[in-house]
């Protein structure tokens, strides 16, 4: 499997260990942006074969464990509605509201569907014109263009029983924000690589300066994480703080520019609210003026929401890498990835939900896998 | 200057709702939550307990154990083993609900056949009769329901079985999705076979008969919304030939489980749960084809939670591993067996994999249906 296999190989990934070991001197914390990357590094175990001077905290960067409840209910009260069909990736599925999620509102008869493109509900529009056809569009950078292209061709085509219920958000905005938090503790960032294939890298050099921060864009194969984490690394023991590209086969500077066109047509640029985090000024995107009536917020009156997060939840600290999140109360007791209080516990790229999978090992697993002698 | 308001739960919330006070972090009530914890009640069935993960096994234990109640129900196995005028027989029903009806490699009518023989076969029975009933909604075509009543004679002609008594019912158009299968069966097993969960013990070897993935995944190619082309077919297969040739070298097999709901993961999770063993998997040693990784991979999947239909995962003790993986490589639907693990004292009820760089990871259950991520 070209560009995958090659990516993952052992040999090289010990040099690169090798390497990082070997540069070294003293702590330092970084910060993965996307899930994507969190998930990759618990699935191989790269937080393990790091020098324990090297600390990985998981950033904000699920969008399933960010999308603010609000919304979340929002979805719910929208997909409950006769004659909607309401479209979503799978994993939002199960991700709580206030007292149920999308699989509860399946059950108890709404019509909520997994499609794998927002060009799929886009059909299920032109199959169904006395539906009123709702996509939950959600995510960074990276799903924003579909969407934005998904409503650029449902106004070219005059589906008015289209709509997108949207709460993209925008990776350099968190940056920011999180650097601005009191009690930071990140030292430098792996930018999530397929963000930046999207919107190449020209935020970033500010933000680098500004904050005095390494930037490393970085991919999510083990590789590439573990080449992000090398660069990164050598630029903190240098006292260097710069955007490096170690995403190059796809990542340029400037991006994919037929993307962020379509996304300056589409969107225009919005508050938003980060799940567990708060609000962060000029964060996310929403439809522009002209594309308001695909704005399912604008179509359906959801007014009079009132979210209720579980007290015990501490995501927000955890997101902000401000806990770890084996230190919430809550944790691996009245919180599991079965029975989640949080959107963080929910995702496998979640914080809570990475960490309580290794956590339970209770560091007794390495020894009886050497053992195996019949192959 | 960009900063982060505290919005979530640790400050703010629901002006109505109780606010913990923080000298009661250590201790949180769940009964003074406004809210009912997300996921921790089902009132209704979602589609996640039918996942065979872990809403569906809580299901079984909490309502229909209790309501059955029998002795041949307790080990809760793939097919229940009975006594019948001295005879010792495995008896086994599945129903079968796929979609779509047709995919690569089979159909409805060769799953509803070769599930039930496996989970006879998983028990070391020599499956011999079934039944067969079809639940038909109005307006199917009766074309659809020959070819399926063909591939499901065909598959059981293959398997050296007979369908001995069936049954047939019509819904109405619209209470069914076209074509329901169930399929019981009974099968002798030998004298001085005892395979069973239960027997997994720390030492045993763990081999697989080929590699995993195929099923699900061409079922999932075919499946509305994401059809792609993966030019690979299911594995769908009766096993039995193959388990008599195992049985052919060695009674001293203690677990045979088909890999089907919930793939490799759910399988291993159930042997270590049921026998209070750990099992050590090494992620390296699991076969899986190229186009199974590919698609798992562009999915956000992972190949050890994919379904397989004509797969089985042996626990043999060490000084038998070679004779079983001989016999098994000298079998047609065994012959790229491998070993993939070790059965171990070490965290019991957990299944710890060893990843391809050389960390660790859990290899949890599955909790239901497994979601294509995001990004």
């Amino acid at each position: 499997m070209k560009y995958i296999e090659e990516f993952q190989d052992p040999e090289l990934a010990g040099k690169l260990l090798e390497d990082i070991h070997a540069t070294v001197t003293r702590p330092w914390a970084l910060m993965e942006v996307c899930g994507g990357q969190t998930h990759s590094i618990i699935r191989h175990g790269i937080d393990q074969l790091l020098p324990e001077e090297v600390e990985l905290i998981h950033g904000p960067g699920c969008p399933v464990c960010v999308t603010p409840l609000e919304l979340i209910d929002k979805a719910l009260e929208i997909a409950s509605r006769p004659g909607v069909i309401f479209c979503s990736f799978g994993d939002m599925l199960r991700v709580p509201g206030t007292g149920r999620d999308l699989f509860q509102v399946r059950a108890e008869g709404g019509d909520v569907r997994v499609v794998y493109s927002p060009l799929d509900a886009l059909a299920l529009a032109r199959e169904n014109p006395d539906r009123e056809v709702v996509f939950f569009g959600i995510g960074f950078e990276t799903t924003a263009p579909p969407n934005a292209m998904a409503v650029h061709l449902a106004a070219r085509e005059g589906l008015r029983n289209f709509s997108l219920l949207v709460s993209h958000v925008r990776v350099p905005p968190a940056i920011e924000a999180i650097m601005n938090a009191p009690h930071c503790r990140v030292r430098a960032f792996l930018a999530a690589g397929h963000v930046c294939s999207v919107m190449g890298t020209e935020e970033y050099p500010e933000l680098a300066e500004r904050h005095r921060v390494p930037i490393v864009v970085t991919g999510f194969e083990p590789l590439d994480i573990l080449e992000g984490v090398r660069r990164a690394v050598r630029q903190l023991e240098a006292g260097r703080a710069t955007v490096e590209n170690a995403y190059q086969r796809a990542v340029v500077p400037q991006g994919n520019p037929a993307a962020r066109a379509m996304l300056d047509e589409v969107f225009t640029t919005t508050d938003r609210g980060w799940r567990g985090i708060g609000v962060i000024p000029d964060s996310g995107w929403r439809l522009a003026p002209r594309f308001e009536e695909f704005d399912a917020e604008h179509r359906f009156s959801v007014e009079g929401i009132t979210t209720q997060e579980p007290a015990a939840c501490r995501s927000g600290e955890v997101l902000q890498g401000l806990l770890k999140p084996h230190e919430c109360e809550a944790f691996g007791t009245d919180c599991t990835p079965r029975t989640p209080l949080g959107a963080t516990m929910v995702s496998s790229e979640g914080a809570c939900a990475a960490y309580y999978l290794y956590r339970r090992l209770g560091g007794t697993t390495t020894a009886p896998l050497e053992a195996s002698t019949v192959d | 200057m960009t900063s982060i308001e505290a919005v979530g739960p640790t400050a703010g919330g629901d002006p109505g709702a109780p606010e913990a006070p923080v000298g009661d972090r250590a201790a949180p009530d769940p009964s003074g939550w406004t809210c009912p914890a997300p996921l921790r009640g089902h009132e209704r069935i979602v589609m996640g307990h039918g996942g065979g993960g872990a809403l569906s096994a809580e299901l079984v234990e909490q309502v229909f154990a209790p309501a059955f109640g029998g002795p041949a129900l307790s080990s809760l196995a793939d097919s229940a083993a009975v006594e019948v005028g001295g005879a010792r027989l495995a008896f086994s029903t599945d129903s079968f609900v796929v979609r779509p009806l047709f995919f690569p490699g089979g159909s409805i009518g060769d799953l509803a056949v070769n599930g039930t023989v496996n989970d006879l076969a998983m028990s070391g029975a020599r499956p011999a009769y079934l039944s067969c009933g079809f639940i038909l909604e109005e307006g199917v075509e009766l074309g659809t329901v020959t070819r399926i009543a063909e591939a499901l004679g065909a598959a059981a002609r293959t398997a050296g079985v007979e369908v001995a008594t069936g049954d047939t019912k019509v819904v109405e158009a619209g209470r069914g999705d076209g074509v329901y299968l169930n399929t019981a069966g009974i099968g002798l097993i030998p004298d001085g076979v005892d395979i069973r969960p239960q027997r997994a013990a720390p030492g045993d070897v763990v081999i697989v008969s080929g590699p995993v993935g195929a099923h699900g995944v061409a079922v999932l190619s075919r499946r509305a919304g994401l059809e792609f082309e993966v030019g690979i077919e299911s594995d769908c297969a009766a096993l039995n030939s193959l388990v008599a040739a195992m049985l052919a070298v060695t009674d001293e097999l203690h677990v045979l489980r088909d890999p089907t709901r919930g793939g490799v993961a759910a399988a291993l999770n159930e042997i270590a749960a049921a026998a209070s063993v750990g099992v050590a998997l090494r992620e390296r040693a699991v076969p899986v084809p190229e186009q199974v990784a590919a698609a798992c991979a562009m999915l956000g999947l992972d190949p050890l939670y994919v379904a397989n239909e004509g797969k089985l995962l042996a626990f043999v003790p060490r000084a038998e591993a070679d004779a079983v993986l001989a016999a098994m490589r000298a079998h047609p639907l065994g012959a790229q067996a491998a070993v993939i693990g070790e059965c171990v004292e070490d965290h019991p009820g957990m299944v710890v994999a060893r990843t391809g760089l050389g960390g660790t990871r859990v290899v949890d259950p599955p909790l239901g249906e497994q979601l294509p991520r995001i990004c």
